[in-house]
């Protein structure tokens, strides 16, 4: 895996948003175990501090939960998973209809196009 | 947390020249802490300081508790700005060396990090290359289950490939009850594996801070503060 870091934001949250899109695409299958702290502060180039609070923001959201000595875990709570797959997927449409209304675009129009491309691409 | 160095009103006079002006600091154990500032700010100084190669002229410094001297020389691993090899010995005599002058050397992470680079230990410092020699330096210096690590300049002068080995080398054998301090003027590089940054200008401690603070409330990187306050 790369993990693309911009050094002006914090680098924990970039890295517990990075996990959280590997969960919901399915990289990290549900129910599967994390590395361990120090082998993904390594992959990530990252100082083990780091990761452990990126790896405590996930469990917070519950995406991830640990086990006392066997180490940490992928929720097999599939709903949630799909749940969270999907909050992702509103915002990025929202983000996206609100770009083609500052263009002028109505989302009745945007949904026309949406299909034109759809039918294009497809031919 | 416990604090591992103290400085109270530390200062350093060369002659009429002051390098450390009546520092106070507080690091905490525990936390990879970068020392930046320009060439010329009292990096180095502040780190001869704390291994006992330079007497303070005034004010005090406390390494867990000890004024600088032999019972801080076997907590605090020492990795100077320019390798101290003997080039005539060979990599093995330096293994028994440091396994004879620290009771925390652990030879065999030292012999395996060596065998993971390809290098024999039976070669002599001088067949290696400059690069070489300064991780072979460097895995001497991180083989010690210290306390406190005071790394002086230790990308300074490599290649970035070599500089990512350095970096990989510093986090793979980093404790987390240890800390380490780097001192570095290559920021960019470094930035990502800090906690925490001291910045040091003509002798004076501009500014101490937790990175990710520094990211969140100002939205900028280390790197581009450090130009900002260092403005020439």
């Amino acid at each position: 895996m790369t993990w693309n870091l911009d050094s002006s934001r914090p680098i924990y949250a970039q890295i517990a948003e990075q996990v959280h899109l590997d969960i919901i695409s399915g990289l990290y299958q549900p129910g599967t175990k994390l590395p361990s702290v120090r082998e993904l502060a390594a992959q990530a180039k990252v100082n083990p501090n780091t990761m452990q609070k990126a790896l405590t923001e996930l469990e917070r959201s519950g995406l991830v939960h640990s086990m006392r000595t066997s180490g940490r875990f992928i929720t097999e709570d599939t709903d949630m998973i799909k749940r969270m797959k999907e909050d992702l997927a509103a915002d990025q449409i929202k983000e996206f209809l609100e770009k083609m209304s500052s263009m002028g675009f109505q989302p009745q129009d945007t949904l026309q196009l949406i299909e034109k491309i759809l039918r294009e691409e497809k031919s | 947390m416990s604090v591992i160095l103290e400085c109270e009103n530390l200062t350093k006079r060369y002659g009429a020249r002051t390098a450390l002006d009546h520092i106070n600091l507080k690091l905490e154990a525990g936390r990879i802490i970068g020392l930046l500032g320009p060439n010329g700010s009292g990096k180095s100084t502040l780190i001869k300081l704390i291994n006992d190669l330079l007497s303070p002229t005034e004010g005090i410094l406390r390494i867990a508790g000890h004024a600088p001297g032999l019972e801080t020389k076997k907590i605090v691993s020492y990795l100077p700005e320019r390798t101290y090899l003997d080039e005539n010995l060979k990599v093995s005599s330096y293994i028994s060396y440091f396994t004879d002058f620290y009771e925390d050397f652990d030879a065999s992470r030292a012999v395996d990090m060596l065998q993971r680079l390809d290098i024999d230990p039976d070669l002599r410092i001088k067949t290696l290359s400059k690069g070489t020699q300064e991780k072979v330096q460097l895995i001497l210096v991180m083989s010690r289950r210290a306390r406190l690590y005071c790394l002086d300049e230790p990308i300074a002068g490599v290649d970035p490939a070599a500089r990512d080995y350095i970096l990989s080398t510093i986090i793979n054998n980093y404790d987390e009850n240890a800390t380490i301090l780097i001192s570095t003027h290559l920021i960019s590089d470094v930035e990502n594996i800090l906690d925490e940054v001291v910045f040091i200008h003509n002798g004076n401690i501009r500014l101490q801070a937790q990175v990710d603070d520094v990211r969140c409330n100002q939205g900028k990187s280390i790197d581009e503060l450090f130009r900002e306050v260092f403005k020439c």
